[in-house]
């Protein structure tokens, strides 16, 4: 390659797609690097997007055949005991009203390749099946382009743009990011089980095109701090099951025997009846928060999305501030390029914007919430299992007085909490989503 | 519904490079340092099988998670990007 380019993007996920999207339109010479052997090839997520971060890169994105699967109508809450279940449930004719999508499911192998098509249609130079192995450096430290493993490969750029994902093995080398600690990420696996669409329709009560996505927390994570969910597709089933890796080190549990654990829960096993497995996968989720968050700045270079660790695990919003963290960056970059400074400095509007944006707002505001899940472990274990005793209790008519039920109820729980104990993680809870 | 995760495996599509992007730093830290052997149950592609005095590991069905790299206690696992175009190829993802 040995060529000359103002900006070298790694990664054509959401952030680098978006930023090259930016870039490109903007007249400035970029490329786009991609290990898979396609856009997306390498990439997961539970596969649900935004159309309002989607929209500012590429308005009437479903008017240029997004490849979309289903608009989401409906969201489910649901809260597992081993044998059972709690479902809470938000459904609202907004939402298939709405113009343009608020949220709605993906595969990623297939909306990635099209996101980075859309860069290339601007102009940006799409190189997939290349793995950037390096920076180069000049001899003050300043990035002034990256090597990969092609011959010959190295590629000079004024900006490299770090957009490779939350397992950046990139950064671990090159030192621009710490490793995560097994405490920063989760470790997800997820399944894709094929089902006809009417059938899907059927059993998640929705028309063609609308979807509906189940969050689930409970003992199906085996007491580990993890969620698992079910998204709608077109005509499959996204299924995905995960916990902090922490977690996984010290249990002896298997995420694929967890998964399948999942698969079989009175809850799922009629969902997923008479499906298709058509693909198993696995990635990490960016848990570590605020307090993980590196420098995403420095002299040349720039970080996005996930490898920044910008994500808000509450709210399963990752791919959104992946598009515009990666559309921040750009768009500082053109800034430096007016100003001529591609330092530290120059590139400080990238700073700038995502303080000023919903990300880094909500970055601080859930910051104390992946502590709070690590210290009370029993969201995950004792928690559920009364929820799920009382509610079976209460359901069972056996001849038992409502009054000798809850007093018994309340004996359990007081038996495995003191109030001091439930205040504690009532208030802990509380702060920690302020 | 598949239960053995060789069966899970079977699903995706890898394009195999000869080259092993995993690998061991130091058996003897495995046999001597490592009694809880984490990575034998973490590892969502059960890339890691004990055989006899060493640990062997099975890259080609790697799903790229990344998760040995740190979650080894020894960090004795080196871990880099298979070859560009190699490795786990998404078809929905």
């Amino acid at each position: 390659m040995n060529e000359e380019f103002d900006v070298a993007v790694v990664g054509a996920g959401p952030a680098g797609a978006s930023a090259a999207h930016v870039l490109a339109a903007g007249g400035v010479k970029t490329i786009l690097l991609e290990r898979g052997e396609s856009a997306g090839a390498k990439n997961i997520s539970g596969g649900v997007l935004y159309g309002h971060d989607l929209a500012q890169i590429v308005p009437d994105f479903a008017g240029k055949s997004c490849p979309y699967e289903r608009n989401i109508v409906e969201s489910r809450l649901w809260f597992l005991s081993k044998e059972g279940g709690f479902s809470t449930s938000y459904r609202d004719k907004v939402f298939y009203e709405r113009r343009s999508l608020n949220a709605f499911t993906v595969g990623r192998a297939k909306f990635d390749r099209w996101f980075a098509g859309q860069a290339s249609q601007q102009g940006a130079l799409l190189v997939p099946a290349t793995v950037v192995t390096d920076f180069i450096r000049d001899g003050s430290g300043r990035v002034t382009g990256v090597k990969t493993d092609r011959p010959d490969g190295d590629v000079s750029a004024r900006v490299v743009l770090l957009a490779d994902g939350i397992n950046s093995a990139l950064a671990a080398k090159t030192g621009f990011r710490p490793e995560p600690k097994p405490v920063d990420v989760a470790l997800a696996v997820k399944e894709v089980i094929g089902l006809p669409e009417e059938v899907i329709n059927d059993r998640f009560n929705v028309e063609s095109g609308q979807g509906v996505t189940i969050e689930i927390i409970g003992e199906v994570t085996g007491g580990m701090d993890g969620i698992a969910v079910i998204y709608t597709n077109k005509n499959s089933l996204s299924l995905c099951i995960g916990a902090n890796l922490s977690d996984f080190t010290k249990n002896r549990i298997k995420p694929y025997e967890m998964l399948d654990e999942f698969k079989a829960h009175p809850m799922v096993a009629p969902l997923i009846k008479g499906g298709v497995p058509k693909e198993y996968m696995a990635h990490w989720i960016a848990e570590g928060g605020y307090d993980a968050i590196p420098k995403l700045t420095g002299d040349g270079w720039l970080i996005a999305g996930d490898s920044g660790m910008l994500f808000n695990a509450l709210h399963r919003e990752g791919s959104n501030m992946a598009m515009t963290s990666g559309r921040f960056a750009a768009e500082a970059v053109m800034e430096a390029f007016k100003k001529g400074d591609f330092t530290r400095r120059g590139l400080e509007g990238y700073q700038s914007r995502l303080e000023g944006s919903y990300i880094m707002k909500d970055m601080k505001k859930y910051r104390r919430f992946g502590p709070f899940r690590l210290h009370h472990h029993e969201l995950f274990t004792s928690l559920p299992a009364l929820a799920a005793h009382g509610a079976r209790e209460m359901l069972t008519v056996d001849g038992v007085p409502k009054k000798e039920k809850q007093g018994a109820i309340w004996r359990k729980i007081r038996r495995e909490f003191s109030p001091l104990e439930m205040l504690e993680i009532l208030w802990d809870g509380m702060r920690s989503v302020r | 519904m598949t239960t053995k995760v060789e069966d899970k495996l079977f699903l995706d599509r890898f394009k195999v490079n000869e080259e092993a992007h995993i690998k061991i730093i130091d058996q003897g830290l495995c046999n001597t340092r490592c009694e809880e052997e984490p990575c034998l149950y973490f590892c969502p592609a059960n890339v890691y099988r004990r055989e006899k005095d060493r640990i062997v590991v099975a890259y080609e069905g790697c799903l790229e998670c990344g998760s040995c790299r740190i979650g080894c206690p020894n960090l004795n696992i080196e871990w880099r990007y298979p070859v560009g175009g190699y490795g786990i190829a998404h078809k929905f993802g």
